[in-house]
């Protein structure tokens, strides 16, 4: 009798379990995997409304022969490979640096590097664009360098440089943020052994920090290649993706086809199919290369 | 360690806080110039802040795009911390086999680019005719995995005995949710608000989407517009992103220890 009853509890406990966590789980199912897999039927489709048939891979192929498509793909994988690498390394030593209890006014440092976290994605786009202005403060600072301006906005391999720079501005604290707790949790004890030892700062930055910390940076790598392939606030208003096409992101361009020129649906969805392999390929390699540094 | 390399370091923090800094004073700067001085180099606060912003006003509904974005952010964060709060504490206090399975289906949302989900997503609302409506912009955000996560994490180190306890003396599950857990999670309430207010305040693809109508305008969306033109007025913007930037910079500068322990609060 006894023993029924504190089943039925168990199993009205489990239940109760499910009753909470059910409305979020179902607002994932509804508004994140259900358009998912919608996206990748919209894919295999062309033609408008109610008129579409199904056409197999043609949206696919066509992405093959798109030439702007190409010119966003190198954009962001520019932005990737040469943005995520300087911000990670940037945030990893100057969390280093905080982390050395022998560091005064950490706390104000540390709320410095952090602020740009405050400001909106389209507000620090804007802070840039006059920053970088023909007449902006930039070349302002040039010229009075006795350098040259430049027209940062109208050079292909200056705007992206521009983004570049803002984003590594916008993000670097905010991944600074993620190492510091994962540092804070290596005793300091092993850095105080390895001075001893007479290892030097390179030593205890490559064979403590970055082994000790792999799990978070992993963690920022995975979230740094999911958010620049889905750069979007700043192609739009820092640069409008200019010139021509040359800055323009692939979420960028997604957005034009679908909404700004005429609808293309179908086409825009094959291309957001392809982000999302994209995003799936890059995380499980970078969790392959984790594993195996162990 | 030598003075020489604790110097380097401070040099090193002196710089990277500099550069941190230096856009944002640019910005107040900015709003307090006219755009004839900011183009021509002047970097110092000055007296123009008054002049800037009646010519915003005179150009932008501000008003009604500071009233749409907090009643957005707002509901956005209430809804928010009420559905992954009790869902977190679901995951983690009955905890079992499917539940654990269902986490980490759920987690693979993290993964799901936005962009990606964009289009059926504005299909489904324009079929449930919700364009221009707060619910379109709240519902595809309310629940994140992140969220949850950050919630099941803080109800990982909640006593088994208060539960107990609790039960002993008749409460039902509900009222021990309510009346043990929220009260005792406060920090972990106050990082989830900053983070969702801060990230419903400064979305900017969604409700550029969903939000067609001049009436449903956002400030993000209005410091977008003050660009449009030929000639830039500089000042003006840059009043436009000071006033944008304002509301999440007061509760990330009060809520900033949380803000942090926040973003790191699901991933440890």
């Amino acid at each position: 009798m006894n023993k029924n009853r504190k089943m039925s509890t168990e199993k009205r406990h489990r239940l109760v379990g499910w009753a909470f966590l059910a409305p979020a789980a179902i607002l994932i199912f509804v508004f994140c995997f259900f358009p998912m897999f919608q996206a990748i039927l919209l894919s295999l489709q062309s033609g408008s409304g109610d008129a579409a048939k199904w056409t197999g891979l043609s949206n696919y192929i066509r992405i093959w022969k798109d030439k702007t498509f190409w010119q966003c793909l190198f954009n962001t994988f520019f932005y990737f490979l040469v943005q995520v690498p300087i911000m990670l390394i940037l945030a990893l030593v100057l969390a280093q640096i905080l982390n050395n209890p022998k560091i005064k006014g950490k706390g104000i440092f540390r709320t410095m590097i952090f602020l740009p976290c405050a400001t909106s994605l389209v507000s620090y786009s804007m802070i840039f664009k006059s920053l970088f202005a023909n007449d902006g403060a930039v070349n302002h600072l040039l010229m009075n360098l006795g350098l040259t301006p430049v027209n940062w906005f109208s050079d292909s391999w200056a705007a992206r440089v521009v983004i570049v720079i803002a984003l590594v501005w916008r993000w670097t604290g905010y991944n600074m943020v993620f190492y510091l707790a994962g540092l804070q949790n290596i005793d300091y004890s092993v850095y105080e052994a390895s001075y001893i030892d007479g290892a030097n700062a390179f030593q205890r930055f490559f064979k403590i920090t970055i082994p000790l910390l792999k799990p978070t940076i992993l963690l920022t790598a995975i979230m740094s290649t999911s958010g620049t392939l889905q750069l979007f606030d700043e192609s739009v208003n820092l640069t409008a993706g200019g010139p021509g096409k040359s800055t323009m992101t692939l979420a960028h361009y997604i957005y034009n086809i679908s909404f700004v020129e005429t609808p293309k649906f179908h086409y825009a969805a094959a291309l957001s199919v392809f982000i999302l392999v994209m995003v799936a390929i890059l995380s499980a390699i970078q969790m392959k290369v984790g594993d195996k540094r162990e | 360690m030598s003075k020489f390399k604790l110097g380097i370091s401070y040099v090193i923090l002196g710089i990277a806080s500099f550069f941190s800094v230096f856009p944002l004073y640019y910005m107040i700067s900015g709003a307090t110039n006219s755009s004839i001085d900011i183009v021509r180099g002047r970097m110092v606060p000055g007296t123009y802040l008054v002049e800037n912003f009646k010519a915003l006003i005179a150009n932008q509904n501000l008003g009604l795009a500071m009233a749409n974005s907090f009643r957005n952010a707002v509901l956005m964060t209430l809804f928010t911390l009420v559905v992954c709060s009790i869902a977190g504490y679901g995951f983690e206090i009955y905890h079992d086999k499917g539940k654990d399975i269902l986490m980490n289906i759920l987690l693979l949302a993290m993964m799901l680019p936005f962009v990606a989900i964009l289009i059926p997503l504005f299909k489904m609302f324009s079929s449930w005719g919700l364009v221009n409506s707060w619910v379109a912009f709240v519902l595809p955000s309310v629940s994140t995995p992140f969220m949850i996560m950050m919630f099941r994490q803080a109800a990982r180190s909640f006593p088994e005995e208060i539960i107990d306890a609790a039960r002993i003396d008749g409460l039902s599950e509900l009222q021990i949710f309510f009346r043990m857990f929220v009260p005792t999670m406060k920090s972990t309430y106050g990082a989830a608000m900053t983070v969702t207010f801060m990230n419903a305040w400064n979305n900017y693809l969604w409700p550029k989407v969903i939000f067609q109508k001049n009436e449903s305008i956002t400030m993000p969306m209005l410091v977008a517009n003050l660009k449009s033109g030929y000639s830039v007025d500089y000042g003006m913007l840059m009043l436009g992103v000071l006033l944008c930037t304002l509301p999440t910079a007061i509760i990330f500068l009060c809520l900033q220890k949380s803000f942090a322990n926040g973003i790191m609060g699901a991933v440890k």
